[in-house]
């Protein structure tokens, strides 16, 4: 046990040196499922916006592609050392407005790792945050090709980004102050690395099916399997 | 934060296009009335339907009326409300800094520089000709008298925050009819799909209260009221409706098929239509404002059914408004106090003579006193 603990520092330690991509520890991958028929997604009338009209009809809350869940949170609930400190990355985390949606609609940053809004789209959007455990703001970008850049402070999960004047438009920011989260793509897999050895209860997220945990027990290195399935009406 | 720059009609027409430029009429609308696009589906944070801000009524403004206020709530948003801030946008070099102080000042511009004041008594001018519909230009320099309304919280189903939160009229006649034009603001001609959302967040807010809200939008509405009998030793009847000892006489004007009803009322949404007393009306909705004029003869045709318009004595007037998209009926909806319209009594052209004749006597005597004070000094010379 205490050597776990001891082999779980130098493991930090050694993703607090890690600069680049050869990240040490362990990872834990897997692939999110949808079993089922998924629930039809809201459907959205952009006829009142000429710029973003007929591009998208639904408002994407569910994607499902070939049994595949995309926008599914995973991270990493509990099972870390306490106390320990993780240096965010300075990479951005970008998110655009095009066709008055959201891209992507489910974000994760770290504490202090900044999230780019972007705006594609020629038209105003206002981006509204009502945050519970960080600062929330309410800014505007009128133009396409506008940026802008914020950052958090401390770890919450769900925090919806909204825009007022297209009352469709929504997604999800998730802020950590550890760097063990993924988010799934069109092909449900999602990949955490960097772990250092020991059992994590480890967490799918998804903003309309709700959350799913498992326990699992990693190595010091290699890849251990974590497969999530979420199912219709559940 | 800097300082405002001097206010002139170049900086408010630049304040105009950079409003176009950022999009403030999304929310606010193109007029400023809070009847933009988006306007039906804004919530603040608590999940509850807000209204965007009508930008003509600076006196209601959460923020404060001045430009630096305005110029603050800019800069800052407001919390709690869909309002964002546009400090981003200035540090984007999208707008400068002086371009947003314009916007404050052109904002300002849509409101009258002191906020109105009501007063008990609208007088009808007497004039030779009528205006023909409620945009003729003959109403422009027609004074405008400001009626606040609130909401009605007596009679249940009780209403604590209106739609319509006043109307203003203006009167006039020609000793023959009497010709009204209200206008007051309403952010959506009811019914108009594009308000289904709002009258939804509308019923989610207020649950069953008093009455569930009906599911479908009504009609916009205005109700004019009067006493049915009236002279100047009678008391004046209950101002919501009227009761059944004292009823009062009502012209209630319906966005539904734009008809004009005139009835007796013993209480509020107890109306009974009666004989007609020959009033007329024309209606017309702008970007959330409604304009409604109606005329009707000083005398009706049936001067026993409806009440005779009298020159040089005031009749109580009263009004009632409701906004059929906000989820309001006949007696859901906004009221007034008892007010009095005034018919003025045409002047007589003696009171156009007399003065000049009384000018030209003064100076004749004047004229007469100097020459004689002249010939004096001649003859004492």
């Amino acid at each position: 046990m205490k050597l776990g603990i001891l082999s779980a520092i130098i493991a930090a330690a050694g993703v607090l040196g890690a600069a680049g991509p050869a990240v040490q520890g362990a990872a834990v991958t897997g692939t999110v499922k949808f079993t089922g028929t998924p629930p039809a997604n809201p459907k959205v009338d952009m006829s009142e916006e000429d710029a973003c009209k007929g591009k998208y009809t639904a408002d994407p809350v569910v994607t499902v592609t070939g049994g595949n869940l995309k926008d599914v949170l995973v991270y990493v609930k509990s099972g870390l050392p306490a106390g320990q400190k993780f240096p965010a990355s300075t990479a951005p985390v970008v998110v655009d407005q095009e066709g008055c949606l959201y891209h992507p609609r489910t974000l994760a940053v770290m504490a202090g790792q900044p999230l780019e809004i972007r705006n594609s789209d020629p038209v105003l959007h206002n981006i509204k945050v009502v945050a519970k455990r960080n600062r929330g703001f309410n800014i505007s970008q009128p133009t396409r090709g506008m940026k802008t850049t914020r950052t958090f402070t401390a770890q919450e999960i769900a925090i919806p980004i909204a825009c007022n004047v297209h009352g469709w438009m929504h997604a999800n920011l998730n802020v950590f102050t550890h760097p063990f989260f993924a988010v799934t793509g069109a092909d449900g897999a999602f990949t955490i690395r960097g772990l250092p050895a020991g059992t994590y209860e480890v967490e799918a997220w998804h903003e309309k099916l709700g959350v799913q945990t498992m326990s699992v027990t990693v190595p010091a290195t290699g890849s251990t399997p974590a497969n999530f399935s979420f199912k219709a009406g559940s | 934060m800097g300082r405002a720059p001097r206010s002139s009609p170049e900086g408010i027409a630049e304040g105009r296009a950079v409003f176009e430029q950022v999009e403030c009429f999304k929310c606010h609308g193109d007029a400023g009335r809070g009847e933009g696009q988006s306007a039906p589906t804004l919530t603040d944070d608590a999940g509850q339907p807000i209204r965007a801000a009508d930008l003509s009524e600076s006196w209601n403004f959460n923020g404060g009326s001045t430009v630096e206020q305005i110029y603050t709530r800019l800069r800052t948003g407001l919390d709690g409300t869909p309002m964002p801030s546009f400090s981003d946008v200035i540090d984007a070099n999208v707008i400068t800094d002086e371009q947003l102080w314009r916007v404050a000042q052109y904002v300002r511009s849509l409101s009258p520089r002191e906020p109105p004041r009501p007063s008990d008594v609208i007088r009808a001018t007497a004039v030779t000709a009528l205006p023909a519909a409620p945009d003729d230009t003959a109403w422009s320099g027609v004074e405008r008298y400001y009626v606040p309304l609130v909401g009605q919280i007596v009679v249940k189903p009780r209403w604590f925050a209106p739609a319509v939160n006043a109307v203003w009229v203006q009167a006039l006649h020609d000793g023959q009819t009497l010709a009204l034009r209200l206008t007051w603001h309403d952010r959506s001609r009811s019914p108009d799909p594009a308000w289904d959302e709002w009258l939804g967040l509308m019923r989610d807010a207020m649950g069953n209260g008093d009455a569930p809200l009906p599911d479908e939008q009504g009609a916009d509405r205005l109700h004019l009221q009067f006493p049915a009998r009236w002279s100047d030793d009678l008391e004046l009847p209950f101002f919501l409706g009227g009761s059944t000892r004292q009823p009062v006489t009502l012209w209630r004007w319906s966005s539904d098929g734009d008809k004009l009803e005139e009835g007796t009322s013993t209480g509020l949404g107890r109306f009974t239509p009666a004989a007609s007393g020959n009033a007329a009306h024309s209606a017309r909705y702008d970007r959330g404002e409604w304009a409604l004029q109606i005329t009707r003869p000083l005398v009706p045709a049936d001067s026993a059914a409806a009440i005779p318009f009298v020159p040089g004595r005031a009749m109580p007037i009263a009004f009632f408004a409701a906004d059929g998209s906000h989820g309001e009926d006949d007696v859901r909806g906004a009221v007034s106090a008892w007010y009095a319209i005034y018919l003025d009594v045409p002047a007589p052209p003696r009171v156009y003579i007399a003065p000049i004749v009384a000018v030209l006597i003064t100076a004749g005597l004047g004229v007469a006193v100097v020459r004689r004070a002249q010939k004096r000094a001649t003859e004492t010379a």
